[in-house]
């Protein structure tokens, strides 16, 4: 029997977190912001068919950083498990709430009980009848999981790009003008950073990838299904409105 | 030898049908099939069934129409049933025969046809959409012979391309390709000779609608489990067109135009037929 080297659960656990969090801090990220007419998934995303933003169900959209095939996995798990619930109960019985206490355990299982954790954050929003009743849930590696409000950046440089949304983001914004912020936070560790050789690089349409959850989608459009991907032409168009406020 | 060998893959294996909520559901929730159960012995009480439903296609797209009526027996059960559906954004269907289990099937056909676009990110081809309901249809064969059959009709416009398609089926999940028009159900007999008369080629949408309401209008005349439009309570078949641009639902105010044109007509023409 070969012997086994003590190891405190308390450095087991720091070294798997330290694992995902490189993991995670190595790709690029996505934000999530709320504003007037429902909320808005942004993604600095080069493929435009390797989707790091994905719809769940009717009122509620997933976002995610990290390694793809565990993400994506993740997603497909999400939407089987709110097709069921809605099939099996009914269609306003899908709640952010609901999948993110699922994600939650799925992902605290695994961080504890895996060979290694998964190397990925997810956001899942769901979009209210007004923007005070929209929720915006963080789900890290280890199965954290935290009520954003408004809010919320994930991936790569996570802390200059949240600080950046929590010096501009207002409540009450338009579309074009989130997206710019958008594009500013997600700019931002760019320009922050002490090499100039890509700062001054800026984001095109072609490097985001971008949704929204349109609020009252029953009474505007007339589906039940308020996750709408946007395409680079209208990605383009917006950025280039400029959002002035 | 050759179990080993398909588990050497286990995400590729599988991945073949994650992307199907009938799939799905079958293995890990049966329970919530409305098809699939083994029924014991026994005489099955009277229950509701649904009636007539006619499609058509005309320039641009096709429309598929209801009558309102469920009987149960010779006692009509439900006045405001609803029996067709949107599936998705550019196919609709319509469902005759039991309605207990034919509602759960356009639900959970409805389910399928979404699950897969979220899952996969793309739409099913419109075959691909008529290949699943039929093998819902034919997953039903056991209900079927217990005296619940449920026989859909299913119409749609491929993405990308203006001409409307139908698909009619049998019990068993037989699928048929169906030109230019086609009806199920009691009264279904009745409204393809109407169709046959009315029914012309490269029709706007609005006769189109007119030709699927007269047609159901002729079938509730010779059907009685088949209910025509019903002007005091002010009740209209449920048309549906489907163009390029998505499905959408005829509104009442247009119906109830379309229905006093024929009933005028008829008047002034004061005819048996």
């Amino acid at each position: 029997m070969s012997q086994q080297f003590y190891v405190s659960p308390e450095q087991v656990m720091k070294d798997r977190a330290d694992f995902a969090r490189k993991g995670i801090a190595r790709g690029r990220s996505v934000v999530v912001l709320g504003y007037g007419g429902g909320v808005a998934l942004v993604a600095e995303n080069p493929s435009p068919t390797l989707h790091k933003i994905g719809e769940i169900y009717d009122r509620i959209g997933f976002a995610a950083v990290g390694k793809y095939n565990e993400f994506e996995s993740l997603r497909q798990a999400g939407v089987r498990y709110a097709d069921v619930r809605g099939y099996s109960y009914d269609r306003s019985d899908v709640s952010a709430r609901g999948l993110a206490s699922v994600y939650a355990q799925s992902l605290g299982t695994v961080f504890t009980a895996e060979q290694k954790p998964f190397e990925v954050e997810l956001a899942v929003a769901e979009v209210g009848a007004t923007q005070a009743e929209d929720h915006i849930f963080r789900l890290t590696f280890d199965g954290s999981i935290a009520d954003e409000s408004g809010y919320l950046a994930m991936g790569g440089k996570a802390e200059i790009v949240q600080q950046k949304l929590a010096d501009t983001w207002e409540p009450g914004a338009t579309l074009a003008q989130v997206l710019k912020w958008a594009v500013d936070a997600l700019q931002a560790p760019h320009q922050d950073g002490s090499d100039s050789s890509n700062g001054a690089e800026s984001l095109g349409a072609a490097n985001l990838e971008m949704a929204v959850l349109e609020r009252n989608v029953v009474e505007v459009r007339g589906t039940h299904r308020a996750f709408r991907r946007l395409g680079p032409d209208a990605v383009q168009q917006m950025l280039a409105s400029g959002g002035g406020d | 030898m050759d179990a080993h060998q398909r588990n050497v893959i286990p995400s590729l294996e599988t991945a073949g049908s994650s992307s199907s909520f009938l799939d799905f559901v079958t293995q890990n929730n049966p329970g919530l099939l409305p098809f699939g159960r083994p029924l014991p012995a026994g005489q099955l009480p009277p229950v509701p069934h649904g009636t007539t439903i006619v499609a058509l296609t005309f320039a641009g797209g096709v429309v598929m129409a209801g009558d309102r009526r469920a009987t149960m027996g010779t006692m009509i059960a439900n006045r405001h049933i609803e029996k067709v559906f949107p599936a998705d954004r550019y196919s609709v269907l319509g469902i005759a025969g039991t309605a207990g289990i034919a509602i759960d099937i356009v639900r959970l056909f409805q389910v399928e046809l979404e699950h897969y676009e979220k899952i996969e990110g793309t739409l099913l081809s419109l075959e691909g959409k008529a290949n699943r309901l039929g093998a819902m249809i034919r997953a039903n064969l056991p209900m079927a012979l217990q005296g619940l059959s449920v026989v859909p009709l299913f119409a749609g416009v491929e993405t990308a391309s203006r001409e409307g398609r139908l698909f009619s089926y049998d019990v068993t999940g037989g699928r048929y390709i169906e030109l230019e028009h086609h009806s199920v159900g009691s009264g279904s007999v009745f409204a393809r000779g109407a169709l046959k008369k009315l029914w012309r080629p490269d029709m706007d949408a609005a006769t189109a609608v007119a030709v699927a309401v007269e047609s159901l209008v002729d079938a509730a005349d010779d059907d009685s489990a088949t209910g025509g439009p019903d002007l005091v309570r002010k009740l209209w078949p449920v048309v549906y067109v489907v163009t390029d641009d998505g499905a959408t639902r005829v509104s009442e105010e247009a119906l109830a135009a379309a229905v006093q044109q024929i009933v005028d007509r008829r008047m002034v023409e004061g005819r048996e037929a």
